[in-house]
């Protein structure tokens, strides 16, 4: 055996360090593309077994992914170089609330959504809502800068991120921000962290913002005849003087996939439909309802349902979560993209990828957080047909291309991982990427931290046949 | 090759790509939860049974994360893209069982070729348990702690066997019983192997509860198990000649259910057709039979033909079997029950739907997981501090029983089967609204 192995097993606990092939293949995958079997599994419980791992791993240069629960879409957990995963889910659940500070402490290992479970009592909320929040742990939220429909209006996790705890990868530990709201010393490291996949360091703690949670909320659901009106509904919403909490577009062929997977009363001649919720105090809610409802008229709104009691909402609510399910239904294999353009563009960005779709015979369905530009292009196909997924990726490629050319960009939410590397340059240039190299380098000078993550390999391309 | 496409078949590895790895099902898995590794999670194992089938595990890297799977389909219940776990976990089981030498172990033995064979066995196992209990052999085996000597720790389910019926009583069971007032529906009752040998009360209750609301009970003689744990055991053949037998035996009678009050048993009848190819012959007979087959809940609500009269002053709790739950997908029937009962406090626990740990036999065969899921469901039991759990199927109501034994406070709780709680609220056939109703 490995002599780093053996010195991981020293050091950790019995139990910690999985090394039997069922164990080290079940932490291969993640949701995206790909299995890469890591050498070992260690599975991580407090800051000094983070500690033990990096100082090992650093002295023997031996690589480390650090993982979650593996919901991640874009390959952050993925071990490409072998050697460790390292767990982090079965951390035990911390969340320290603060509630006259309006913040929480928490552990990487807890579970996103226990967080607002916690809050409720104190009528706190912390907005982020990636709809994995039920499974996913809030360190790999972190480390991937997750995202939801609630970003249109309150962001994404970064935004909520004031003070981290981290382990580096030479196995020393440092805090970064604080626990104050305000705080202008030195770089800004929590947020370089925020988002850094892993190539930076772990996190094994984390101080997030608090805000009051809405006491209202009101659902409206508008039908649209053709995209580009329902597109300029969005825009005409936002320029008003109206932030819904969340602004969700659902094209056609989504639409038809929900009612024939689960009949749920959606229009299936719809072209386009979009799902507002706006929250705060009831009064105001009431007013910016009637006054989200005269805009999509307006706009030519063949009709705009505004549904009385929260039941009814929540039915339309389901409707739009069932999409994911009912589009698997059409093709076994899901390439999720989330290339993201300014709000202004996305009746053109609907276009792009309409002739996308033709050009290269795939199926295309596009739905997701409108209002913020984070569009979910979803392309079903099969991955055990190889003529098909070249068609794919090339479609991919052409998405990404689409997304930059309106001033957009590669991910809004998914992260860029393995899949999306071989696109950086494109979007950040060549001296943008060596400048973000220089600084991964500075941290990691052995290269262990989560390698061949966002930066490409040379000649680097998208693939997603199964080998 | 075509041999390798037969093991792909074998493992259902076509059906393994309809599965996103979203990591949807984790929350939900019992052994996730307990065993705190990805290999013993839904996921898990299908991303092992596609690697065995793509041939870059070994198969024997499957014996264990499949062998500890409970089977209790939670997962299937949250899935998003409606992946056949049941089929991919039964392929893998068969798999095991036929091409690898994994011997079965001393336990799965004992129960296969001596417990489940047949209704008669059970019958006799029941008689032997009465006379065991009865002749004080029960204290004398405990003294001696022979108990102790069986393949799995016998002696601690031994604490929890109900109080037996005796020979001569089980003999005066009547095959068909008619409804005091007008017959409103003809039920056949599935006996099933364990309730009818463990608790042969609670099958003559669930009678009872029929009759009163006004359905003619017949039992037919010729059924046998119905073979739920022998799928579940890789022994696909045998299942399938049980369930030709059964559907046999209930083509016998006209009815309109096929009536179970055992969980576990339910969701493996509801499942018959689909183990014969579609549009076969045999297809058509089992669909025939799985469209009528109902639980005892969901026909006493049906028949509405029941008012209580006594007045039951305690707090329960309602564990939930996880094959009538994800299986037979019936869940509103039994609270609708409980709360027709006069005067009953019902609590609900947090996470009803992770299962108990009994799971068939798997509480004998993995004594030690099955009390870590165990422990893990008497906390959330506790934390609503019921006087009662009441359960709907034979496993379940073991498994609880245990649970209080193992509790180290002798504690006043009790573990009953929902037909037991229906029972003491002196349940009696309703008057008839009017003659019109019954005009059909």
């Amino acid at each position: 055996m490995n002599q780093w192995i053996e010195e991981l097993q020293t050091e950790l606990l019995n139990g910690q360090v999985l090394t039997d092939t069922a164990d080290r293949v079940s932490y291969s995958f993640d949701a995206s593309f790909g299995e890469y079997l890591p050498e070992a599994v260690v599975q991580a419980k407090t800051k000094e077994d983070v500690i033990h791992v990096m100082k090992i791993a650093n002295r023997h240069h031996i690589s480390v992914a650090p993982r979650g629960q593996g919901t991640c879409l874009s390959g952050g957990p993925l071990p490409v170089k072998g050697g460790i995963v390292l767990d982090m889910s079965q951390w035990p659940e911390k969340i320290d609330v603060r509630p006259d500070d309006l913040i929480a402490i928490v552990s990487p290992g807890t579970i996103t959504a226990s967080i607002n479970k916690k809050l409720e009592s104190y009528g706190l909320m912390y907005p982020p809502d990636p709809s994995s929040a039920h499974v996913a742990t809030i360190g790999g939220n972190l480390a991937e800068n997750s995202g939801g429909p609630r970003g249109l209006k309150y962001g994404v996790t970064k935004d909520y991120v004031i003070g981290l705890e981290v382990v580096t990868p030479e196995g020393k530990v440092i805090r970064t921000g604080g626990q104050t709201i305000k705080n202008v010393t030195g770089f800004d490291l929590t947020k370089l962290l925020i988002g850094s996949e892993g190539t930076l360091g772990i996190i094994t703690e984390a101080v997030l913002k608090l805000i009051p949670k809405p006491p209202a909320a009101q659902t409206i659901m508008a039908v649209f005849d053709d995209v580009e009106s329902a597109g300029k509904a969005i825009s005409k919403t936002l320029t008003s003087g109206i932030l819904p909490a969340k602004m969700e577009f659902m094209d056609q062929a989504s639409i038809g996939a929900v009612e024939r997977y689960q009949p749920s009363g959606l229009p299936v001649d719809a072209a386009a439909l979009l799902i507002i919720e706006l929250d705060g105090h009831q009064e105001a809610v009431t007013k910016e309802a009637a006054d989200v409802e005269a805009v999509m008229n307006e706009l030519g709104a063949t009709h705009v349902t505004v549904p009385a009691t929260q039941a009814e909402a929540a039915r339309i609510w389901e409707a739009r979560k069932l999409v994911s399910p009912a589009i698997a239904a059409i093709k076994p294999t899901k390439v999720s993209e989330d290339a993201t353009v300014p709000r202004s563009q996305i009746a053109p960005m609907m276009e792009k990828l309409q002739r996308i779709k033709e050009k290269y015979h795939v199926e295309l369905v596009v739905f997701g957080h409108a209002g913020d530009g984070n569009l979910h292009p979803n392309i079903l196909c099969d991955k055990r047909d190889t003529e098909e997924m070249k068609r794919v990726e090339q479609a991919v490629e052409e998405i990404f291309q689409a997304a930059l050319e309106l001033g957009g960009t590669l991910s809004g939410e998914h992260g860029i991982g393995t899949m999306k590397a071989p696109f950086m340059e494109q979007e950040l240039g060549n001296v943008g990427v060596e400048m973000m190299k220089r600084i991964k380098d500075s941290w990691d000078p052995n290269g262990i931290m989560n390698p061949a993550k966002m930066f490409p390999e040379h000649n680097q391309r998208l693939v997603l046949r199964h080998e | 090759m075509s041999d390798w496409k037969t093991l792909q078949d074998k493992l259902s590895y076509d059906k393994t790509f309809d599965c996103v790895q979203c990591g949807y099902c984790l929350p939900a898995c019992p052994t996730y939860e307990t065993m705190e590794k990805e290999t013993h999670s839904p996921r898990g194992r299908i991303n092992l049974v596609k690697m065995a089938a793509e041939g870059k595990i070994a198969l024997e890297e499957l014996e264990e994360p499949i062998e500890k799977c409970l089977g209790c389909m939670a997962c299937t219940s949250v899935c998003p893209t409606n992946v056949d776990y049941a089929s991919i976990l039964e392929g893998a089981k068969e798999t095991l069982a036929s091409e690898t030498d994994k011997t079965p172990t001393k336990t799965e033995n004992f129960l296969f070729e001596t417990f489940f064979p047949s209704s008669q066995w059970m019958n006799r196992l029941g008689s032997a348990a009465w006379l065991y209990q009865k002749t004080g052999l029960q204290t004398f085996a405990q003294k001696l702690k022979l108990t102790q000597l069986a393949p799995f720790p016998l002696s601690e389910f031994e604490k929890v066997l109900p109080a037996q019926t005796s020979p001569s009583e089980r003999k005066k069971r009547s095959y068909r019983v008619q409804p005091p007032g007008k017959k409103q529906a003809t039920a056949a009752f599935f006996t099933g192997c364990v309730m009818d040998g463990m608790f042969f009360d609670i099958n003559q209750k669930t009678i009872e509860l029929l009759r009163l609301s006004g359905v003619e009970v017949v039992i037919p003689s010729a059924q046998t198990c119905c073979g739920a744990l022998h799928a579940h055991s890789g022994k696909a053949e045998t299942a399938k000649a049980l369930a030709m037998d059964n559907i046999r035996a209930f083509e016998e009678e006209e009815i309109d259910f096929i009536v179970t009050n055992a969980g576990g048993c339910g969701a493996r009848l509801s499942e018959y057709d689909m183990l014969f190819e579609e549009s076969s012959e045999w297809h058509k007979r089992a669909h025939m039979f799985t469209e009528k087959v109902k639980d005892i809940s969901e026909v006493l609500v049906m028949m509405d033909g029941l008012s209580f009269q006594t007045s039951v002053k305690k707090t329960i709790t309602y564990q939930p079997s996880c094959h009538m739950t994800n299986v037979q997908k019936v869940t509103h029937a039994p609270w609708q029950l409980i709360e027709q009962i006069p005067g009953i406090s019902l609590r609900e626990m947090s996470n009803p739907d992770f299962c108990c740990g009994s799971a068939g036999i798997y509480n004998m065969v993995h004594y030690e997981e099955s009390m870590d899921i165990l422990d893990k469901k008497m906390k959330d039991v506790n934390a609503v501090q019921p006087e009662v759990i009441v359960t709907t199927n034979p496993g379940c109501l073991l498994q609880m029983k245990l649970g209080i034994e193992r509790e180290e406070k002798a504690s006043k709780k009790e573990a009953i089967h929902l037909v037991e709680l229906l029972m003491t609220a002196s349940p009696q056939a309703k008057e008839p609204a009017s003659e019109q109703e019954h005009v059909l």
